[in-house]
């Protein structure tokens, strides 16, 4: 437990200058998540917004992602069909965050109730239990100031609770049309027990996205994520997620980024039922002017759990690649199976991986293990496949898709890791060279 | 078909020579072989034929068809015609054996000019040659020589080289880890494609594999260089002599 005391009280100017930065702010008014919304501004008013000197963001500048405006980012033009335009799905789209009816699904679905932030108004609301706890939850042992401010200001978002079987996947999708958008969304989603849901996050959303997701997964339930962020340039995204697992219960989450000049993923789980399941992968693809973060922590507090996280980053043209994992297995957390894995490829000398993985284990009936490498493609394998008649580009797609299988394979739906198969496939030939 | 002339070669990080002038052609239709003690530069010379890095070579030519090779990246050599079985065939996690086989075919037609091959045409050969070579289904979905025993990985390499047809086959001390009756399995797979068309450079150390795949030639090769040249009664002397008296002397 030693962990959870060492917080060091952050400096005066850093405060000051927090201060002056929401004093500018309106936290949206009424309803039942207000409270919550203030409990979140004073954590964040005795936190302060992040800097360059944290700890925690040694290896990545937050100052974009504070700073008043959104730095402006052109909107690309993608040039494919859209992610999953094939999958049965129920749409809901926010453009520049902000909700779209005419290009959403009406939001229902069998078994689940869905409703947004924004607009839903009773006071006994499920979701007030939820909203702000479980981002509050994930403020220790290391401050998350940035997901604290999006539950202050954050200005829709969806509630989503599972009481079953949802029949097909629900699938949030981010349009981005606006250079100077800046959105801030926050979804809540409870998973009742024995229910189960797939959830689909796609697109770029906004110049500036700040997004936080709390799930709460109940006993035997089951929650699948797949999220692709979005291919434009010079976008910028920090994300939470902040689960907490039940007793067999099911936490799958995989993430695909491909471009984006700055992307913070922050995934904070606690397994606090026994025999729980935890799964968080990510592949990322990025060339030239992209940074991508991928921040996990994981707290194993009861019996028999198993928590994975895979995450492998292919950069080239000065590309960087930062992974911060923990895996925290609290007193009595016996036969925990924690595996870590962060991996990059490096394909050429100015690319940069900057990795800190951690095991804190505090009980003694535990097999955890945890490896960080970067490396070029493989020179014996490349000239294999050549000497067999593939060209050295296509040659080097194959190994770089070879490198990403282990994360990809996370996704337990066949059709859809296929198809982002395909897109990291289509990304890579069209750098082929 | 292949015709090295005066090949000298070093490697390119350091000043070690390997190769030191060596003349050889195997003609269309033809089974030479090459012996030779370890180290004499037999395998360089494979990987410098099909286009390794790491080598310079300083010295002398090798064509085939007529085509000078040495300028050519190693995926227009295996267009060209050139096939290379590896001594040490790499493990490739993350590739599936038939969607690399099947990329490798296409991509040499594409090369050539020639049509694609479909996935049913492919499949239905792929299966036969693989059957011939007792090599299960399983083993043609997991990745490229992931796992494979010495012996599954050499009988692997047979099936790349009967699927991509090439017309000049070198292969480098493919009987090495094989059992009975897997040497059986891959003379009868070499013996299939043995053709008026094709030339073959069979590299080994043991007479028992030339029991099994006739050659018309037998080199010896020590020390960077064809040191003597004969019939199929030339390994058999090696097989009862060793290299004592056919080493170089100079
Ligand atoms: N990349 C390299 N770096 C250092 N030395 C090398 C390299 N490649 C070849 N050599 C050396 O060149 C010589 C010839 O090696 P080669 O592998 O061609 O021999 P070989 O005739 O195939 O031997 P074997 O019968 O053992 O397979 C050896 O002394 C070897 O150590
Ligand atoms: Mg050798």
């Amino acid at each position: 437990m030693m962990a959870l005391l060492k917080k060091k009280a952050p400096d005066a100017r850093k405060l000051e200058a927090t201060a002056a930065r929401l004093d500018a702010l309106t936290i949206p008014q009424g309803g039942w998540a207000e409270p919550a919304r203030r409990d979140a501004a004073a954590r964040l008013r005795a936190q302060g917004l992040p800097q360059g000197r944290d700890e925690y963001w040694k290896f990545t500048r937050p100052d974009t992602l504070t700073q008043e405006d959104a730095p402006r980012a052109a909107v690309l033009e993608p040039g494919e069909t859209p992610i999953f335009d094939a999958f049965d799905r129920l749409k809901i789209v926010f453009t520049d965050g902000v909700f779209d009816p005419e290009a959403s699904d009406a939001l229902a679905l069998e078994h689940v109730e869905i409703e947004r932030l924004a607009t839903s108004r009773a006071d006994i609301h499920w979701a007030k239990d939820l909203y702000g706890t479980l981002e509050a939850r994930g403020q220790v042992p290391v401050d998350r100031p940035l997901a604290a401010f999006n539950t202050a200001f954050a200005t829709d978002g969806l509630l989503i609770r599972v009481i079953g079987r949802a029949p097909k996947p629900i699938a949030i999708i981010y349009r981005h049309e606006s250079e100077t958008s800046d959105a801030i969304l926050h979804h809540v989603v409870k998973v009742e027990e024995g229910g189960e849901l797939t959830l689909l996050e796609t697109g770029p959303a906004a110049a500036r996205f700040n997004k936080c997701m709390e799930v709460d997964v109940a006993d035997g339930a089951a929650f699948r994520h797949i999220r692709t962020q979005g291919r434009d340039h010079e976008r910028r995204a920090a994300t939470h997620i902040f689960g907490r697992l039940g007793a067999e219960s099911v936490f799958k989450s995989f993430t695909l980024t491909m471009n984006g000049k700055l992307t913070r993923n922050e995934c904070v789980l606690e397994l606090t039922g026994d025999d729980a399941v935890a799964h968080v992968a990510g592949a990322c693809v990025g060339d030239g002017d992209f940074h991508h973060d991928d921040t996990v922590f994981i707290t194993h507090d009861a019996v028999n759990c198993e928590s994975r996280q895979v995450f492998k980053k292919v950069l080239r043209n000065g590309a960087v690649g930062v992974f911060q994992g923990k895996i925290l297995v609290q007193p009595g957390a016996q036969r925990t199976d924690g595996y870590q894995i962060s991996q990059s490829l490096l394909l050429d000398e100015d690319s940069q991986f900057l990795a800190k993985p951690e095991l804190e284990i505090y009980a003694d009936d535990v097999a955890c293990s945890h490896g960080s490498t970067s490396g070029a493609i493989d020179e014996e394998a490349l000239f294999y496949l050549r000497a067999r008649g593939l060209p050295k580009a296509d040659a080097t797609v194959y190994l770089t898709l070879a490198f990403l299988a282990e994360a990809v394979q996370e996704i337990d739906d066949e059709d859809l890791q296929a198809e982002i198969v395909g897109r990291i496939e289509a990304w890579l030939f069209r750098r082929r060279r | 078909m292949l015709e090295i002339k005066n090949l000298h070669v070093k490697l390119e990080e350091e000043d070690k020579v390997i190769l030191r002038g060596v003349d050889l052609t195997v003609e269309a239709g033809k089974v030479h072989a090459i012996m030779g003690p370890n180290g004499s530069g037999k395998s360089t010379l494979s990987y410098v034929l099909s286009g390794r890095d790491g080598y310079e070579v300083t010295d002398g030519s090798a064509t085939l068809l007529g085509q000078d090779i040495l300028g050519m990246e190693p995926e227009e050599r295996a267009a060209a015609g050139l096939f290379l079985a590896f001594q040490y065939p790499v493990e490739i996690p993350g590739v599936g054996n038939m969607t690399f086989l099947r990329s490798a075919v296409n991509a040499q037609r594409k090369a050539r000019g020639e049509p694609e091959m479909s996935s049913t045409e492919f499949l239905k050969v792929i299966r036969e040659k693989a059957k011939e070579l007792e090599i299960d289904a399983d083993m043609l979905k997991r990745p490229v020589n992931v796992g494979f025993s010495g012996g599954e990985k050499k009988r692997n390499e047979i099936l790349q080289m009967a699927m991509l047809e090439p017309k000049m086959c070198i292969l480098d001390e493919t009987d090495s880890g094989l059992d009975v009756d897997a040497m059986k399995l891959v003379s009868d797979g070499v013996n299939a494609l043995r053709d008026e068309g094709r030339g073959f450079l069979v590299i080994t150390h043991y007479q028992r594999l030339l029991d099994h795949i006739q050659p018309d030639v037998v080199h010896i090769m020590s020390n960077g260089r064809i040191v003597k040249t004969g019939g199929p009664e030339l390994a058999l002397e090696v097989e009862k002599n060793g290299y004592a008296d056919l080493k170089e002397t100079a």
